[in-house]
C-alpha cells in the first residue's frame, strides 16, 4: 500500500500547489501578469502564521484567519504601489517589476530577521489513521479540508458574488466591464486580496505540514504553482486546482521511484511538456492572436 | 569610409584600456583583489551583452541565462580539469557546449511569446542545473574543483570579442531582422522575415557567450556548484540588461561596469544590495521603463564617429 501513501502525500503537497497556483491564475485571468511576487506572499503568510502560534498561542484556525487577512493586505498595497500603474506598460516592464517586488520582500524579509529557518511549532499530536493499510496522518486530513472549504469558498464567491460576477467581466474584457459600471479597479484590487489570502492560507498550511519555513521558501513551491497553473489552463480556477493535484501527485511519484533528487525537475519538464503540446493548458481556451 | 575610420578609433581605444590596466597589474598598482573585480566585471560585462542580444534586440524574454552560463562553465571545466586541455580551447568548448544548449532550448521554447517564454527558459535553466546536481562525474551539489587560470587578458578578450560579435551582428542583416522581430512579429512576419529562425539564432549566439563567460567564470573561483547558476543569477544578469536600457548594448555594458564596482563595494551587505537592486529595479519600470539608456547607445549621445549604432 506503498503506492496509496504516496498518493496521500501527493495530494496533501498537490492541496498547497492549488491553493497558491488559484492566486496565479486569477491575477493572470484579471491583468495578464504573472505575479511573481506571489510564492513571497505564500512566505509571508507562512512566517504570520509562525508568529501567531509561537509567540502570540493563537489556534491553527485563528493563526490561518489572521495570515490570510494580512496576505490580503499585503496583496493589495502590492497591487496598489506597484502593479497599477503598469497596466499599459509592456508585458516585459510589467514582469520585471514583480519580479523586482519579489526580490524586494525577500531581502526585506532576510534584513530584518536573517536567513535561518525557523522550525514551526507542532500545535496537533501526531496521529494517524489506517487507512487500506496506509497511513494517513490527521494534519494531511486536515490541510485537505481546509483546502477543499477554501475552494468551494472560491467558487462560491466567484458565481454567486456580486464581487466574482465582476471579476469574470473584467478578465473577459475590462473595457466593456467600465462601460457597463464597474468599477475596474477596485476588482483587480479584491482579485488580488482573494489570491494573496489563498497565498498566505497556503503558508500556514506549509508551515505545519513540512515544518520548516525560511524566507527563501516561496520562491520554489511559486514557481511550481505556476506551472501548475499553466498545467490546468492559466485562467482557469478549476484547472489550477486540478493543475496543482496532479502536479503534487506527480511530484510524489518521481520521489517514491527513488529520483527525489530529481524531482524539482518534474515539474519544470511538465511545464515544457504542456507549452510546447498544449499551451493553453488542460482546461484553457485557444485564444486566437489578433493583429 | 567613415565606418572604418570608427572603426579604427574603438580598437585603438580597446587597446589602449587593455594596455594601462595590464600595465597597472604588471606594475603591481592593482592587487589581487581588484584584479578579481576586473574580471568578475568582464564576465557581468559579457553575460549582460550576450542577454541584450535575447532580450534588447530580439525582444524575447528569456530569464534563464545562468542555464548557458553554467553549461560552458561545467564543459570548459571539465575540458581542462580532466581532459588538461589549455584554457583557450576550454573557453571554445565550453561556447559550443552553451550555444547547443542554446538551440536545444531555442528550437522548442522560442514559439512561446512573453510570459510563457519567460517561465520556459526559467524552467530549462533550473532543469539544466538540476542535472548537472545529479550527475557524479561533475561533483553533483558539492561542486567541482577547478585551477584558477582566468586572468585579466582573457577576460578582456573575451569582452572585446563579445561585443565586437554581438555589434556587428546587430548592425547586420540579421541584426535588423532580429529588431523587427522586437518592434512587432507579427508586421515582420507579415514582411517574409522568417523569425523563428532570427530568434533562434539570436538566442544561440546570446548562448555562446554566456558560455564563454561561464567558462572563464568557472576558471576564477576555485570550484563551481550548481547553487551558483539558479535563478537568482539570472535575474542579476537581467538586472544589467533592464538598467542600461532594453536595446542599448553600451547601456548593458555600462549597467554591468556600474553593478560590479557597487556589488564588490557591499559585499559585506548582501541583503542591503538586493533591497536596493530590487528598488531600483521597480522605479525604473514604474519611472522609466525602457532603461536608462532605452534603445540608444552610447556613440550616438556623444557623436563619436558616423550615427548610428556602436562599432566597438
Amino acid at each position: 500500500m506503498e503506492w496509496l501513501q504516496q498518493l496521500v502525500n501527493g495530494i496533501s503537497l498537490g492541496s498547497i500547489y492549488a491553493l497558491i497556483a488559484l492566486g496565479y491564475t486569477m491575477v493572470y485571468g484579471i491583468i495578464k501578469l504573472i505575479n511573481f511576487a506571489h510564492g513571497d506572499v505564500f512566505m509571508l503568510g507562512a512566517f504570520i502564521g509562525f508568529f501567531a502560534i509561537a509567540r502570540w498561542d493563537m489556534g491553527f484556525f485563528p493563526a490561518l484567519l489572521l495570515a490570510m487577512l494580512l496576505c490580503a493586505i499585503i496583496g493589495v498595497i502590492i497591487e496598489r504601489v506597484a502593479y497599477k500603474r503598469l497596466r499599459n506598460a509592456t508585458r516585459i516592464a510589467a514582469l520585471i517589476t514583480a519580479i523586482g517586488v519579489s526580490l524586494l520582500i525577500e531581502y526585506t524579509v532576510i534584513f530584518f530577521r536573517g536567513a535561518t529557518p525557523e522550525a514551526y511549532p507542532q500545535i496537533m499530536a501526531e496521529t494517524s489513521i489506517n487507512f487500506l493499510g496506509a497511513n494517513i496522518s490527521t494534519k494531511s486530513l486536515l490541510i485537505l479540508m481546509v483546502t477543499i472549504v477554501l475552494m468551494l469558498l472560491l467558487q462560491f464567491i466567484v458565481h454567486k458574488t456580486k464581487i466574482g460576477k465582476a471579476m469574470r467581466a473584467v478578465s473577459h474584457d475590462a473595457d466593456a466591464a467600465r462601460l457597463m459600471g464597474i468599477n475596474v479597479d477596485n476588482t483587480i484590487s479584491a482579485t488580488f486580496a482573494i489570491g494573496s489570502a489563498l497565498a498566505g492560507a497556503a503558508g500556514v498550511i506549509f508551515g505545519f505540514y513540512y515544518t520548516r519555513i525560511d524566507p527563501l521558501m516561496g520562491i520554489l513551491p511559486g514557481l511550481k504553482a505556476f506551472v501548475a497553473a499553466v498545467l490546468g489552463g492559466i485562467g482557469s480556477i478549476p484547472g489550477a486546482m486540478v493543475g496543482g493535484l496532479v502536479l503534487g501527485v506527480v511530484e510524489s511519484i518521481v520521489n517514491a521511484v527513488g529520483y527525489s533528487l530529481w524531482r524539482d525537475a518534474a515539474a519544470f519538464v511538465i511545464l515544457i511538456f504542456i507549452l510546447i503540446v498544449k499551451p493553453s493548458g488542460i482546461f484553457g481556451k485557444n485564444v486566437r492572436e489578433k493583429v | 569610409m567613415k565606418k572604418s575610420k570608427a572603426f579604427l578609433g574603438y580598437s585603438i581605444l580597446a587597446l589602449v584600456i587593455y594596455a594601462v590596466v595590464q600595465g597597472m597589474i604588471m606594475g603591481g598598482m592593482i592587487d589581487s583583489y581588484y584584479q578579481n573585480i576586473l574580471v568578475t566585471m568582464c564576465i557581468n560585462i559579457m553575460l549582460a551583452v550576450s542577454l541584450h542580444i535575447v532580450i534588447g534586440v530580439t525582444g524575447q524574454f528569456s530569464i534563464g541565462h545562468a542555464g548557458f552560463m553554467a553549461v560552458g562553465a561545467y564543459f570548459s571545466a571539465i575540458a581542462t580539469m580532466e581532459f588538461g586541455l589549455p584554457f583557450s580551447i576550454a573557453i571554445v568548448i565550453g561556447a559550443i557546449a552553451a550555444g547547443l544548449a542554446g538551440l536545444l532550448v531555442g528550437i522548442p521554447t522560442l514559439r512561446l511569446k512573453g510570459d510563457y517564454l519567460a517561465i520556459a527558459t526559467l524552467g530549462f535553466a533550473e532543469i539544466i542545473r538540476i542535472v548537472f546536481v545529479n550527475v557524479d562525474y561533475v561533483g553533483g551539489a558539492a561542486g567541482m574543483a577547478v585551477n584558477q587560470m582566468s586572468n585579466w587578458t582573457y577576460a578582456y578578450l573575451g569582452v572585446i570579442v563579445t561585443i565586437l560579435v554581438i555589434s556587428n551582428f546587430t548592425n547586420s542583416r540579421h541584426g535588423r531582422g532580429c529588431i523587427s522581430v522586437r518592434e512587432d512579429e507579427i508586421a515582420a512576419d507579415a514582411m517574409g522575415i522568417n523569425t523563428t529562425y532570427y530568434k533562434v539564432v539570436a538566442f544561440t549566439i546570446g548562448a555562446i557567450f554566456a558560455g564563454v563567460a561561464g567558462s572563464i567564470f568557472a576558471h576564477n573561483f576555485f570550484i563551481i556548484q550548481p547553487t551558483t547558476f539558479n535563478f537568482l543569477k539570472s535575474f542579476d544578469i537581467l538586472i544589467l540588461v533592464v538598467l542600461g536600457g532594453l536595446g542599448s548594448l553600451s547601456g548593458s555594458v555600462i549597467a554591468a561596469v556600474f553593478i560590479t564596482f557597487i556589488s564588490a563595494y557591499l559585499a559585506n551587505f548582501t541583503e542591503t544590495r538586493m533591497i536596493i537592486y530590487s528598488l531600483v529595479l521597480i522605479l525604473v519600470m514604474l519611472y522609466r521603463p525602457t532603461g536608462l539608456m532605452g534603445t540608444k547607445e552610447i556613440t550616438q549621445m556623444l557623436k563619436f564617429g558616423k550615427k548610428g549604432g556602436s562599432n566597438v
